[in-house]
């Protein structure tokens, strides 16, 4: 599965590696540093029982937050033939993820290789990138990008959508919908194995990153890919590093690697309190946890997922609970709207939360009552979004467990920060 | 059959029919305001409601035929449907047949109903807002019995209850749609379905 | 003898719009949250409520409430 063993793939970086090297992402440059893209000849049919062997023996899952292995999305969809769609997930909903807006600025090609092949491998006739309608940027490299490849046969044509922004609609049901002209919004799936479908042709959707992923697979092979982890994961991934850090950003890391090390690179204003994994519907950890390997499985062991690869450092000096509070506040406005657990609990939540950093005239009364709700509004919207912020504020109440009942006994935080919710 | 007979028949379960007719336009607003007590389930409302709309639509079909079959004036199964086509009466009976096109939307879209879009069955359901004063207006154009006292006192308590219930449907419905403008979230107001969790709050 | 084929409760969260008819006609199976909404049990239907539960889906105005086969 090897392409022309013109370079072996550049130690360290690899998704970042043509920009690194030349600081130019056109389309040269990126066939000059990764070499041609490996599609197959005509009529080699069993080319895309190949690819699908390789994504798997390489142990690649997604980028996108629910970390489904690649591989059985690509084999779910089948051998669909010319009706079908390939969807480039770049929507990045999650306000502290940035590596889909980073990754489409300074490598977009490897995203429609990866994008090219999975097409190719479903004999799909159509690409079609999605960014929300709010990010320019990330729009004008994107269409760059495929103006370039006009007329260059890599892969069928490739589109640019642009979706309404917002945390959900870049839920790859309510993406689904709105390319079919309806709302964006999720759908009910009552059997997830029924793939997705727009106007009745099957679609796959993918994260910018795992196509990313697939663009490098398939040059450099499983074994390369394998040997980038550590701690039995495998590959790299791009983790966005936020919060109380003096340069949060963007880094390419092998996955595996410690959480403490990662966050390290960013330099964390002084003591960490927490960190919350995965984004606004991950999960919190201790600074005990902090060695744990940042790798799906490692990180499963504590309740936690690589998520949409964020790592929000809290420091010290600040209220966690407050922190939670807003963005439980956030996610309740972040609603579709389409389920009444979700539409009135999370509001609910996020106004008891509001009331424990505060401080409550009936305390027993608040706790039982939010931990009611968090009962009452998991798994009971038609997606993911409740149960995440269920998780969040879940493993919150857990890490903050001191905090909490400090403020149910005083209504205030031991930490000093007197800021409250914002 | 005796065309006086026909004609008694026709007149009755005219009357009939719209006071059945009330009786469901006022269901329908109960069921769609979720009523129920502690002994009266909500889904007994929207039962009753389906059950008197039959039993109207039973009435209406035999004060239909009853007046086609009548030889003494001619009434043609077209003028039943098409408005306006009937030589006797032509305003009367093509009232009526307007009446008879609108109900005939809105129980045939609820006997299909759940292969319909819900917007689309909404939409057409709520043309029964248009039939019920039409219906009325029938009787009146017709003019037969509304010399009669109590046949007028009858019409006049159906149009109260009527009005009443349907006004006070409308405004609490332009109410919830003004709050849900306020209140919703900004993806179900592109997708013009703000008001769907508020409608019975 | 017709064999029985295990049926379990679903809710489609979307349809669903807090009529709580369901809640009326089947409260073995189906309890009301605090905002209306149903909540069901991921449990079978037993035998003799499968009729009653059937008749409840058709009730529903939204046809949210779902009867399908359980993957026991």
């Amino acid at each position: 599965m090897k392409g022309p063993a013109t370079m072996a793939p550049p130690h360290g970086a690899t998704l970042l590696t043509a920009w690194h090297r030349h600081h130019r992402c056109d389309l040269a440059a990126h066939l000059e540093t990764h070499g041609p893209l490996p599609l197959p000849v005509p009529r080699d049919y069993g080319w895309p029982a190949r690819l699908a062997r390789e994504i798997e023996a390489a142990g690649l899952t997604g980028r996108g937050g629910a970390a489904f292995p690649s591989v059985r999305k690509l084999v779910a969809a089948g051998t669909t033939g010319r009706g079908a769609v390939v969807v480039v997930n770049a929507m990045e909903g999650e306000p502290a993820s940035d590596k889909d807006r980073v990754l489409l600025a300074v490598a977009p090609h490897l995203v429609l290789d990866g994008a090219a092949l999975v097409a190719t491998a479903l004999g799909a006739g159509r690409v079609v990138v999605c960014v929300a309608d709010d990010r320019h940027d990330t729009a004008a490299h994107v269409a760059q990008a495929i103006g370039e490849r006009v007329g260059t046969h890599l892969g069928p044509p490739v589109e640019l959508a642009r979706p309404p922004a917002g945390y959900v609609s870049g839920e790859e049901s309510a993406l689904a919908s709105w390319l079919a002209g309806g709302v964006g919004a999720p759908a009910f799936r009552p059997d997830r194995a029924v793939p997705l479908s727009i106007s009745r042709r099957p679609a796959l959707v993918h994260n910018a990153e795992t196509l990313a992923h697939v663009g490098l697979i398939a040059r450099y092979g499983a074994p390369w890919f394998r040997s980038l982890g550590s701690n039995g994961a495998t590959g790299t991934t791009l983790v966005t590093v936020s919060g109380d850090v003096e340069h949060p950003g963007v880094h390419e890391v092998a996955l595996g690697a410690p959480i403490e090390e990662i966050v390290a690179r960013s330099t964390p204003n002084g003591a960490i309190r927490a960190v919350l994994v995965g984004g606004y519907g991950g999960s919190w950890i201790d600074t005990a946890a902090l060695a744990t390997p940042y790798a799906p499985a490692a990180l499963r062991g504590l309740g936690a997922g690589v998520g949409a690869g964020i790592l929000l450092v809290l420091g010290a000096g600040h209220c966690g609970l407050a922190e939670v509070a807003r963005i439980a506040r956030y996610m309740a406005g972040e609603s579709a709207g389409q389920c009444g657990p979700c539409v009135f609990g999370l509001p609910a939540i996020a106004a008891d939360l509001d009331e424990l950093v505060r401080g409550s005239p009936h305390p027993g009364a608040l706790e039982q009552r939010l931990h009611a709700r968090l009962e009452a509004v998991d798994g009971r919207g038609a997606c993911r979004h409740p149960d995440g912020v269920v998780r969040m504020v879940r493993s919150a109440l857990a890490v903050f467990r001191d905090e909490v009942r400090h403020h149910l006994a005083r209504g205030r935080c031991r930490c000093g920060d007197k800021a409250g919710p914002r | 059959m005796s065309s006086t007979l026909l004609w008694y028949a026709s007149r009755a379960t005219g009357i009939v029919a719209l006071v059945l007719l009330t009786g469901t336009v006022v269901l329908g607003v109960l069921t769609a305001s979720r009523f129920s007590t502690r002994r009266w389930p909500g889904f007994a409302t929207q039962d009753l409601h389906r059950r008197v709309s039959l039993t109207a639509l039973v009435f209406l079909a035999g004060h239909i035929l009853s007046a086609v079959v009548d030889t003494y004036v001619h009434i043609g199964w077209t003028a039943v449907v098409v408005p306006f086509t009937s030589s006797y009466r032509a305003l009367g009976v093509g009232l009526g047949a307007v009446a008879v096109d609108l109900l005939l939307a809105v129980s045939v879209s609820s006997l299909v109903r759940h292969r319909l879009r819900a917007r689309t069955w909404r939409a057409l359901h709520w043309l029964a807002y248009m039939a019920w004063p039409v219906a009325v207006l029938h009787g009146f154009a017709m003019g037969t019995d509304m010399r009669l006292r109590w046949v007028l006192a009858l019409t006049l308590g159906c149009i109260g209850a009527a009005a009443g219930a349907a006004t006070w449907r409308l405004r609490r419905r332009w109410e919830v749609r003004r709050q849900a403008a306020v209140h919703a979230p900004e993806v179900t107001r592109r997708a013009g379905v703000p008001d769907k969790h508020l409608a019975h709050r | 003898m017709t064999t029985r084929v295990p049926v379990a409760l679903r809710v489609d969260p979307i349809a669903c719009d807090a009529f709580g008819y369901c809640a009326e006609l089947l409260p073995e199976l189906v309890a009301l949250d605090e905002w209306g909404y149903p909540v069901v049990g991921a449990r079978r239907v037993p035998d003799e409520l499968v009729a009653l539960a059937r008749e409840a889906a058709r009730q529903c105005p939204r046809r949210a409430l779902l009867v399908a086969e359980a993957d026991s």
